[in-house]
């Protein structure tokens, strides 16, 4: 049914908050979200000519890198871009045939790809790029939130969470359930800030990205110019002069 | 938005198949049109292949064609849905409308039928307009201009072919060379709105909105997160040159409404005979030909949302194509 689910009061809201001051760029997350979909639930994800001059592939989850600010103020920004679970998910409503669908009970946005006719519809809805086509399977793939690992009982209990979240070596991604305020992803999105991708679109994105700390400009400062520019004294400065030779 | 041309061909064919069906099913059933048999044979012969040849084209970009019926089972929340069951369920009063007007038997329920087949294409043209009208992330296709400018193109080219087929069979009737003319008019002043009002409309996502970075600060896209092309470059990243974009709109407006206004005009200067007919079967021709062109770059210059990721805001953005 893509008809959205009736919001319950104190419902699960499970997604990712992704931190734009940790991330350092290593797309770790996106290979081991590709590595852990490629089988299971969501595979197989196809790459298309993998050892020729162009290859390209279905994955669920990218990183972005952009510059903020101009020149010296210049400042680079890692972006992992993936689902976020939308609470109004246009991607669902569009679906003809009921393969896309939001879980009452937690949230997550999922496809069955026994349903899906890839039509492409739900990838058109979605304004982030989130679902990618499976073209060698007609179906449409998108980030499951790893369902078939969180909630899988044969893994240790810290283990059950998304592929990418376990990969990301500065943990800059966090997993949890956004519909309990007091829960560890709920504190860390409102003591910074967590914000909502492209609010103006209506979805209302259940996943958040926590603002780089400070945008400020990284620059000498004057006492450690200055600091640079004073000439050694004594033994110092007999080892400059030596070197200097 | 990458123009697959099975969608292309599908929205052209059936909305002139649809606008071809509308008319003849308000207008026989109120004696406006001739009720002979090979009038009644041609045009909705002629209505039904344009419809069929549609749909069986836009099954042809999806994934699993075999599995297209499942897509009626969504009409609650869908347009696509709503569209597959709207267009399947115009069939049923369009060939009881065909077949008793082939058996001579117009009466009251073949009027019926013709009436339901009309309300039956128009909001089959409504809804194909509304799943492109209900995708926010386009700007080009979330804007007011698209449902009447979907309506109007599909009552224009549906017109030109009844003028068309009138003509054929040497019945063509002053009323029907003048609706068709106006309706060439209307469609072309909805569609020159609708490009005008794309082109001064500015997208409402920044980078910024995007990304939740500052405002305040330029944000350019550094380093692209893959090499090579990938599914939303090429479907959602698609991008016509500014120039290419002006010149087909010129072609669209030449061929979808200049032309086939002259050739009507010639058409209706000869009053009758075989020069008459195939000047408005070619105005009914170019006419359609044009709304190809017209319905390729409805996808070709949609922009979606997921490109500012990509290539942040191009200045062209707010670019005017005149």
């Amino acid at each position: 049914m893509t008809s959205l689910p009736t919001p319950q009061p104190g419902a699960k809201k499970l997604a990712l908050v992704i931190d734009l001051d940790t991330c350092v760029g290593c797309h770790a997350c996106v290979v081991s979200c590709k590595e852990w979909n490629a089988f299971g639930e969501t595979g197989p994800l196809p790459e298309f000519g993998p050892y020729q001059s162009e290859p390209w592939g279905v994955w669920l989850n990218r990183v972005h890198t952009f510059e903020v600010g101009d020149g010296e103020d210049g400042r680079t920004v890692y972006f992992p871009k993936n689902c976020y679970h939308c609470e109004e998910p246009d991607c669902v409503t569009v679906c003809p045939t009921g393969a896309s669908y939001k879980r009452a009970e937690d949230g997550i946005v999922l496809v069955d790809a026994a349903l899906c006719i890839g039509c492409k519809l739900c990838s058109w809805a979605c304004p982030y790029g989130a679902r990618e086509l499976d073209g060698d399977g007609g179906v449409m793939k998108k980030c499951t939130l790893c369902v078939d690992r969180i909630y899988d009982e044969n893994l240790d209990e810290a283990a059950r969470i998304p592929a990418c979240v376990a990969a990301c070596p500065t943990s800059a991604r966090h997993f949890g359930d956004l519909g309990d305020a007091g829960s560890a992803v709920s504190k860390l999105v409102a003591e910074r800030g967590g914000c909502d991708p492209m609010p103006e679109m209506g979805y209302r994105p259940v996943g958040k990205y926590l603002p780089p700390r400070s945008m400020l400009p990284i620059r000498a400062t004057d006492e450690s110019a200055a600091q640079g520019s004073r000439s050694p004294n004594g033994f110092l400065r007999w080892v400059d002069r030596v070197l200097s030779r | 938005m990458h123009p697959a041309l099975s969608i292309v061909f599908f929205t052209t064919s059936s909305g002139a198949g649809y606008g071809l069906l509308a008319w003849i099913g308000l207008l026989a059933p109120i004696g406006a049109l001739p009720l002979t048999r090979p009038f009644g044979a041609v045009s909705l012969v002629l209505a039904l292949a344009f419809i069929t040849a549609g749909l069986l084209s836009s099954t042809f970009h999806l994934g699993h064609p075999e599995r297209a019926w499942r897509a009626i089972s969504q009409w609650r929340s869908s347009w696509l849905s709503r569209e597959g069951l709207a267009a399947l369920a115009t069939y049923v009063p369009a060939l009881a409308f065909a077949g008793l007007w082939l058996l001579d038997g117009t009466g009251m329920l073949w009027s019926a039928c013709g009436l339901l087949a009309a309300a039956g294409s128009i909001v089959t043209v409504i809804c194909t307009a509304m799943i492109y009208r209900s995708l926010k992330p386009i700007r080009q296709w979330d804007n007011a201009w698209v449902l009447p400018s979907y309506l109007m193109l599909a009552a224009m080219t549906g017109a030109l072919w009844l003028a068309a087929a009138l003509s054929a069979l040497d019945v063509l009737r002053p009323a029907a060379t003048v609706l068709a003319a106006a309706l060439v008019l209307a469609a072309a002043a909805l569609k020159m709105a609708y490009w005008r009002s794309i082109d001064r409309n500015s997208a409402v996502s920044t980078l910024a909105s995007a990304t939740g970075l500052p405002r305040n600060r330029t944000i350019r896209p550094l380093d692209p997160p893959h090499t090579e092309e990938n599914y939303l470059l090429r479907e959602m990243g698609y991008r016509i040159a500014r120039r290419h974009a002006a010149k087909l709109r010129r072609i669209a407006a030449l061929g979808g409404f200049l032309a086939p206004l002259i050739l009507l005009a010639l058409a209706w200067v000869l009053r009758g005979g075989a020069a008459s007919a195939l000047l408005a079967l070619a105005a009914a021709l170019t006419a359609t030909a044009g709304v190809l062109v017209e319905r390729w770059l409805f996808f070709a210059e949609a922009k979606h949302t997921v490109a500012l990721y990509y290539r942040g805001e191009p200045s062209s953005d707010a670019h005017s194509l005149r």
